[in-house]
């Protein structure tokens, strides 16, 4: 015991020590810096400038440098403004204070002769989000909205929309909104695309406000845009074009022709949106030719679009499910395209074989079922479990693919590998509730299959095929008998099912069975802990004492037969997720309200509020996630602006 | 939009980061990773769009790197990760080889970029050449402060004006890919051709040029008679972003200004039922202690043409001993790290035959687990052919200076995914009969 201490004490001893150590170390790194960035030597700034962001890089909190970093702020050096820059966009939210001091040096850049740092002043001047910054800010943002360079407009344009979002009011009395709204019909494509991007981006937060209303004239301006802005921009324009109610035929017809040539896009995402865009048009324009013109223009880039990075493909790929759910003519003659390469990703494989089951029909079943039954084979577990799910869709999608797919099945019961056979099982059972009395003949090759059988739905679907097949099951008293060992442990589905069964096994012979069905009844009401199986048996054994003819009509009455729309999303919502191809809902095949929460931005800080900033800021939301000491340092008072940066470093060592 | 970018190493460690709208907390890349693993659990793969808590997370995998976007709203997901890949091809240009070490060394230049790419969760200016003429690893002098070039604004962005050359020459690479799956059985399940025209310009000035390939639609379309040379119908065609689409879209023209340098003019689709052109015909034979592999390899093509490079992977399985291997051309070698034997032929020419017989012995204790069941991947280059039969007919430079330009084409056809599945073993006592 006492021994154990000791050790124990000397390794305190040891952490102590290192630890100063280390923080000594800490504080001779930032205590270098701060000489080197005060050197005289403009090239030991520089360095010093770039170790300061390596470390704010690496998670390490550098903002007790904040001062010293910005007496480098006024330079030349393009280089070392930016990494200052980005320096003040980094520590902007913690020192608000000390933003202040740095918008001279902003303001002044926003009239310097070059292009590059005028642009750079206004858009990170747009990042900081401290209120202080805004009352600065209007003045070179009116300028740089009408500068001659147009880098500098588009730039300008962008900035708008990030001082809206921080200061709705001041944007519009300044009248930045008409500003924006004026650049539409700028001479250069890629501020039009900007001021678009802006002004959608201000809609989508107060649409109320109306900003951004489309008409005829602008949308024609738009789409001449189009042809020379730069594929993002293009992006845009589509999504804005999509949203667009066109007034007559006539219009939507010409938006059509002039979309269509976006389809030859080598950008997937401009691709999609023009396909948005002509899907949206389809209820506008009252011209059937035209349409299946349009469509069919469509399938090839679809197609391609399956030649991208797995990533891309798999969103094409969630998109292409949608799409082909509303026009299945635009991809009918290709499911050939959707076979799985060996080496995709699963998650593409997932997809694209949910694609090629939707795209299965009586003539290409052959060639799918060859193609399902070779997946079957492969060892990725999910893989082949998927692989087997697809063939029953078929066999009950495709009346006439039934027998082939049962034909695959028993061949895939045969290998004996535990998770081919339970998936199988459950697969045939499906099978066998779409076609009643069709295939009963494989029952006795099935009942081979059941001491591997282990999983609670592969059991209950096995019983369930069992109870409703006894009049031709001679023994299957004795395959329910066996399954009646460990009633007690099995899962509530098992349970029911094997209720239901012996009680069909008892209708049909209840002379024999009389026995079996009073014990599964009185375990099942007496020992079982699932409500679901006691009403069950409860149930029966009430309707079996006073009206067995009753029981007959309601237990063994027709089934209604399963069909796959369950496979297929309510027209409703696959309307609403068309008008939202290319994005995250189309991914999730869900509207936009169920995965987007309410903003939770974080409040623009000011320096006079800082206190309360500084309280509303919780550990988990520092931006350096190592950077252990800053949430404490959070709790500390403001330090004076002169001596923060000292005082930062002793609090480390007195932690 | 996005919210943020990130690059991550393997194990989910920030190695750079941009907030871009400060609209979520930087600390929520935290739960990247084990969002990943908790999916990959469940459905055993890396799903690229995952949400969580109200945050969206979208990543694509470079090497050994994860390019991350988080963002809060329903944004375009499409463009997101395309922008992510962009990214990776701009870094790569800058850098050669993007990985971990290459992003440490380069904080600077990939934060300017960053800056530079995308504001406010808008992608922006993405062309590498264009970027490259105003970001530079030079740290810049006070006399020549960069400025941007015309071309990020200009409606011509991909082409800076005042290039000059004494030479004006461009040199057109036609090369198509073939993709083959044939099943197990010997049936072509898919073939498709995906088609490139890369170019290098070295043209001065602003030159207007104009490609005419003997594209079936616009031999139509112009009533010309296709009987003198062979029309290429393709099914799906992409361009530079310099090609007048609406132009094409009217009258099948290609014309534009062309990029200085470098660059994919052109990409193409079509399904095809050719033969393929380099074929496998595979017995496998499994014995007790041993199994036998039987390839007979064909080369489908033109007696004129001749194949080069030539690799045939053979799938083996993993705890073969004791290769070996006759051949009638090439070299074969077992490769144990990919479980396969490698069967190179530096040239195959068209019409030939070749053939391997490859021997190993197996452990006499069989393996339980279920084998992965990879197919037979072929590789090859055959020059001077294209399979689709696509053909420049010609290449038009106009500039106003009124300089002669010379245009040089090149073709090539290779293996795109080029597989083959393996039939399933014979099961016999027999012997091969021998070759």
């Amino acid at each position: 015991m006492s021994s154990s201490s000791v050790a124990s004490q000397i390794t305190n001893i040891g952490q102590a020590v290192r630890s100063r150590i280390v923080s000594a170390l800490r504080k001779g790194e930032n205590f270098e810096l701060r000489s080197e960035l005060n050197s005289e030597y403009r090239d030991r700034r520089k360095e010093a400038v770039k170790r300061v962001i390596a470390n704010m890089t690496v998670g390490k909190d550098v903002s007790g440098l904040f001062t010293d970093v910005l007496k480098n702020m006024h330079t030349d050096d393009l280089e070392i403004k930016k990494l200052i820059y980005l320096y003040l966009i980094n520590y902007a939210k913690t020192k608000p204070e000390l933003v202040i001091l740095a918008i001279n040096t902003f303001v002044k850049d926003t009239d310097d002769s070059n292009p590059l740092i005028r642009a750079l002043a206004i858009r990170t001047m747009g990042c900081l989000r401290v209120s202080e910054i805004i009352d600065y800010l209007c003045d070179p943002l009116r300028k740089c909205l009408k500068d001659e360079s147009p880098y500098v407009r588009k730039t300008a344009a962008i900035c708008v929309a990030k001082l809206y979002d921080v200061a709705p009011a001041v944007t519009i009395e300044n009248g930045f909104l008409s500003a924006v709204q004026e650049l539409l019909s700028d001479a250069n494509p890629m501020v039009i695309s900007n001021a678009v991007t802006a002004l959608v981006e201000i809609n989508d937060s107060t649409p109320d406000q109306g900003v951004f209303e489309l008409n005829p004239p602008l949308v024609n301006k738009l789409l001449a845009a189009l042809n020379e802005c730069t594929e993002w921009g293009q992006i845009t324009i589509l999504e804005t074009v999509a949203a667009y109610v066109p007034g007559s035929t006539r219009e939507a017809e010409g938006v059509c022709e002039r979309v269509v040539p976006r389809l030859q896009h080598v950008n997937g995402s401009v691709v999609l949106s023009a396909v948005k865009v002509l899907l949206r048009y389809f209820g506008y324009i009252n011209n059937p030719d035209m349409e299946s013109q349009l469509a069919r223009k469509m399938t090839p880039p679809l197609v391609t679009l399956l030649s991208s990075a797995p990533e891309v493909q798999y969103v094409a790929l969630r998109n292409i499910n949608l799409i082909l759910q509303k026009r299945p003519d635009i991809l009918s003659k290709e499911m050939r395209v959707f076979f799985c390469k060996y080496n995709d990703p699963l998650y593409v494989k997932y997809e694209k074989l949910d694609i090629m089951v939707r795209l299965g029909n009586e003539k290409n079943f052959d060639h799918l079922l060859a193609e399902l039954k070779e997946y079957a084979n492969e060892v990725d577990v999910d893989f082949v479990r998927k692989a087997i799910k697809a063939i029953g869709f078929c066999a009950i999608k495709i009346p006439g693919s039934s027998e082939k797919c049962i034909n695959i099945l028993l061949d895939l019961l045969a290998t004996r590998i535990n998770y081919v056979v339970q998936e199988a099982v459950v697969v045939i059972k499906d099978i066998f509730r779409k076609y009643p009395n069709k295939y009963e003949g494989i029952i006795p090759t099935l009942c081979k299959s059941v001491e591997i059988i282990d999983e609670p739905e592969t059991k209950a679907s096995f019983i369930w095929i069992i109870g409703e097949y006894t009049p031709r099951i001679e023994n299957a008293d004795e395959i329910l008998e066996a399954f009646m060992e460990n009633f007690g442990q099995e899962d509530a589905v098992v349970q029911l099912q094997l209720i239901t069964a012996v009680v069909k096994l008892f209708l049909h012979r209840p002379a024999e069975n009389q026995e079996l069905v009073l014990r599964v009844l009185k375990v099942a009401t007496e020992e079982c802990d699932s409500p679901d199986t006691r009403d069950r048996a409860y149930l029966y054994w009430r309707i079996l004492s006073t009206d067995p003819q009753a029981a007959n009509t309601i237990v063994l009455a027709d089934k209604p037969t399963i069909t796959v729309d369950s496979h297929a999303l309510p027209a409703d919502l696959l309307d609403e997720l068309l008008g939202e191809l290319c994005t995250l809902a189309s991914v999730y095949h869900k509207p936009p309200r169920m995965f987007v929460t309410a903003d939770a931005r974080t409040e623009v800080v000011s320096a006079t509020s800082l206190a309360s900033a500084r309280q509303t800021q919780r550990p988990g939301s520092s931006a350096t996630p190592s950077a252990a000491a800053s949430p404490r340092h959070m709790t500390s008072p403001p330090p004076s602006s002169a001596s923060a940066p000292a005082d930062n470093d002793d609090l480390l060592i007195a932690l | 939009m996005a919210s943020a970018v990130f690059i991550l190493d393997v194990k989910g460690k920030t190695l750079i980061a941009r907030d871009y709208r400060g609209d979520v907390p930087m600390s929520a890349v935290d739960r990247f990773m084990p969002l990943l693993l908790e999916r990959e659990e469940e459905e055993q793969t890396a799903i690229p769009v995952m949400t969580d808590q109200g945050i969206n997370y979208l990543h694509v995998r470079h090497n050994n790197l994860y390019l991350l976007a988080l963002s809060r709203k329903n944004s375009n997901a499409m463009t997101i990760l395309l922008f992510l890949n962009k990214l990776t091809e701009v870094f790569a240009e800058y850098f050669k080889a993007l990985e971990e070490e290459s992003i440490r060394d380069n904080f600077v230049i990939i934060y300017e970029l960053l800056d530079e790419m995308m504001d406010y969760g808008h992608p922006q200016t993405t062309e590498s050449k264009i970027l490259q003429e105003y970001i530079t690893q030079e740290s810049h002098k006070l006399e020549v402060q960069v400025r941007p070039p015309m071309a990020v604004t200009n409606a011509v962005s991909w082409r800076s004006e005042g290039v000059k050359y004494r030479k004006n020459e461009v040199f057109l690479d036609v090369i198509e890919s073939v993709n083959l799956l044939v099943s197990s059985n010997g049936n072509v399940l898919r073939s498709e051709i995906l088609g490139a025209i890369k170019m290098k310009c070295y043209l001065s000035g602003m030159p207007e040029l104009r490609l005419g390939l003997n594209d079936k639609v616009m031999f139509e379309n112009t009533g010309r008679s296709s009987t003198r040379t062979k029309a290429v119908e393709m099914e799906d065609i992409k361009f530079h972003q310099c090609v007048r689409l609406s132009r094409f879209e009217n009258d099948r023209t290609i014309s534009f200004i062309p990029p200085d340098g470098e660059f994919e003019l052109m990409s193409y689709r079509l399904n095809t039922q050719v033969k393929p052109l380099v074929w496998c015909e595979t017995v496998v034979e499994t014995h007790t202690g041993r199994i036998e592999y039987m390839i007979k390899a064909k080369a489908q093509f033109k007696r004129r043409s001749t194949a080069n490079n030539v690799e045939i992977i053979v799938p083996v399985p993993d705890d073969v001993d004791s290769p070996r291997f006759r051949c009638s051309i090439g070299v074969v070698a077992y490769v144990p790290e990919k479980s396969a034997l490698v069967w190179k032929i530096r040239q195959f020419p068209g019409g030939k035959e070749a053939l391997l017989r490859a021997h190993f012995g197996l452990p006499s204790i069989k393996n339980e687990e279920a084998e992965k069941k990879p197919p037979i991947a072929v590789k090859f280059e055959i020059p001077y052919f294209t399979v689709s039969g696509i053909q420049v007919r010609y290449l038009k430079i106009v500039e106003k200076s009124g300089y002669q330009a010379l245009p040089w084409v090149r073709y090539i056809t290779q293996n795109g995914d080029y597989h083959m599945r393996m039939p399933d073993p014979i099961r016999s006592s027999s012997r091969l009969p021998p070759i």
